[in-house]
């Protein structure tokens, strides 16, 4: 996650309308920068909302603006084709009549006549993509997740405003979904352009997205960036049984001898098993809510290297036994905000309350970002 | 008396121009079937697969009574002081292309069909017009469709036989194709040269399914 500076709110999007049985009522601003997840379960209507927001899906009533440049308001309706997005879909979608080349360059060579600007070369997607050796292949002679890695470039060689990405991975079997998304965060970190991501699998968006839009049932039901999000005990992040917390990170130092890093959080200073690239290097943690235990007093001895100052912001109960408790990192509860699953019978005999100052035992911190392979050493 | 090389020729030039003209009436209009929305275009798809059913005579008779003095042909023939287009070359040409317009626009009308929206949906996030893409994605992924299309077009016109005869009666030089020739052959009992041009009808059919069938498999192996 990037830090974000001023709140840049450079999307509005609104669609209503039904589609056979099911009702669409979507409502959401989010920045234009880096990327914005919209995540829900299948059926929800994120990939409608992307699809509407692309134009090729139209409802009469809908609105959509990206930094103050109205694509449809109402029946005023911007085609598709004059829209600077670039898209993605589930399936690479590749034409099979052209090879690597000759797919990258058709979106591009229309994009350029029609005006806009080249900030992205080809060039620079082909290595960024390592797509060098595939340009005179046809289509037919890629693996999936190499078509889909073209298919990102094309987009890309667009000159997008906007990239929309619908489901890109789903289609992929694990081996190719792990290759390609070092490329997306890659992308992220570094030409990529403001980008929706349509998602049903929290890893991913983990993994990539800074704000998340959460929708269900045809509806947005919240929208803010991604760490927010997850620790909000009201939506549905907090309540699943691996409920947890993405957190940005810097790497601090590297202890040779026990082989750990040491990273610094909003609040805390945390300790992960492994070298996570060099110092200043910033990465993505993840903290699930079942592996952060609370102490009233600070621990002793212990084999658990984290227990860090924390106080507690709210509890909120999860079924009969457990309580999904929200902590503020920091003492003074002014830094990065983390899940904690206990017992409701620890809850009532620790005689926690919102405010209280505590320790926060973490048990475990997973690195979400691998260090990309020319960082390392 | 050997083959009737007059009717050789004239067979295939109305062949090349029947098929020519087919291809530019039948890939728009295929196109239309297959994207288009509008609920009564299955009628016109009925319209135009009704030579597949109807016996040549009567297409002919009708075009007879269309091209002849009475119908919008003989008008048209007024120009240049004719009276009737009926029993002229291009006679022959309209009815082969109606007798013919079916097999064109099928195969071509399947071949857009099988494309699916998706290409479409593609092209236009790529900035693409939907007429630049039906000539940058769509023609080119149609292409087995649109060989198919023209082999069909050209061996039927050059194999039919009733329509002509209705319209083109068998004017040397001018209408008298292969079809009508060997007709006329079996009809004045020369058995021998009606032998060797049936052959040739023959071969050319047989070679001619053959290369096409040869030719979509590799467009198909290619195209993948």
């Amino acid at each position: 996650m990037r830090d974000t500076g001023p709140p840049v709110s450079g999307i509005r999007a609104r669609f209503r309308g039904t589609l056979g049985a099911f009702a669409l009522d979507a409502e959401f601003e989010a920045p234009a920068q880096g990327v914005t997840a919209l995540f829900g379960p299948s059926g929800c209507g994120k990939t409608t909302v992307l699809r509407a927001i692309a134009g090729l899906r139209r409802f009469d009533d809908g609105f959509f603006e990206l930094g103050g440049e109205i694509w449809q308001d109402g029946p005023a309706f911007r085609p598709v084709h004059r829209r600077p997005i670039g898209y993605v879909f589930q399936e690479p979608s590749l034409f099979p009549h052209l090879d690597v080349r000759r797919n990258l360059d058709y979106g591009r060579r229309r994009a350029l006549k029609a005006g806009a600007r080249e900030t992205i070369r080809f060039d620079e997607v082909v290595d960024l993509l390592g797509l060098g050796r595939l340009l005179a292949r046809a289509p037919a002679n890629l693996s999936g997740g190499e078509r889909q890695r073209v298919a990102l470039g094309r987009a890309l060689l667009t000159q997008p405003r906007l990239l929309l990405m619908d489901e890109p991975l789903s289609a992929l079997d694990r081996f190719a979904k792990e290759e390609i998304l070092p490329y997306l965060e890659r992308l992220r970190d570094t030409i990529g352009p403001p980008t929706l991501y349509v998602s049903h699998d929290i890893t991913e968006v983990e993994r990539l997205a800074d704000h998340i839009v959460l929708m269900a049932e045809g509806r947005v039901t919240a929208v803010g960036p991604l760490a927010e999000a997850q620790a909000r005990p009201d939506l549905p992040l907090a309540r699943m049984p691996e409920a947890s917390v993405t957190l940005a990170a810097e790497v601090l130092a590297h202890d040779p001898g026990y082989d750990l890093t040491t990273l610094v959080v909003r609040g805390a200073r945390l300790i992960a098993p492994g070298r996570f690239g060099p110092p200043g290097s910033h990465r993505r943690l993840r903290i699930t809510g079942a592996d952060v235990a609370l102490a009233r007093e600070p621990p002793g001895a212990s084999s658990i290297l984290n227990s860090v100052p924390a106080r507690i912001v709210e509890g909120s109960p999860h079924g009969r036994g457990m309580v999904t408790v929200v902590l503020a990192l920091g003492p003074d509860g002014a830094g990065a905000r983390i899940l904690a699953r206990i017992t409701r019978r620890s809850w009532d005999e620790l005689g926690f309350g919102p405010g209280q100052p505590i320790f926060a035992q973490i048990k475990g911190v997973a690195l979400i970002s691998l260090p990309h392979p020319d960082e390392e050493g | 008396m050997g083959i009737d090389w007059q009717s050789v020729w004239l067979t295939l030039e109305l062949a090349t121009v029947t098929t020519a003209i087919l291809l530019v009436i039948g890939t728009p209009l295929a196109w239309w079937l297959a994207r288009s929305r509008a609920r009564w275009k299955e009628v016109v798809a009925a319209l135009v697969a009704l030579p597949l059913v109807l016996p040549p005579t009567v297409l002919g008779f009708y075009l007879l009574i269309m091209l002849g003095p009475w119908g919008p042909g003989g008008w048209i023939a007024g120009f240049w002081g004719g009276r009737t287009l009926a029993f002229t070359f291009q006679a022959l040409v309209i009815a082969s292309v109606f007798a013919s317009l079916p097999f064109v626009v099928q195969p071509i009308r399947n071949a857009f069909e099988a494309i699916g929206e998706r290409p479409f949906e593609v092209t236009a996030t790529l900035r693409a017009t939907p007429f630049d893409a039906f000539w940058t994605v769509a023609l080119p992924l149609a292409r087995p469709g649109l060989l198919t299309a023209t082999v069909l077009g050209f061996a039927h016109t050059v194999g039919e036989f009733g329509v002509v005869l209705m319209i083109g009666g068998a004017i040397p030089g001018q209408t008298k194709v292969m079809s009508i020739a060997i007709y006329d052959l079996v009809e004045t009992m020369q058995w021998r040269v009606a032998h060797l041009m049936a052959a040739l009808m023959l071969g050319f059919s047989f070679l001619v399914i053959l290369a096409m069938m040869v030719l979509e498999k590799r467009m198909r192996r290619i195209g993948r």
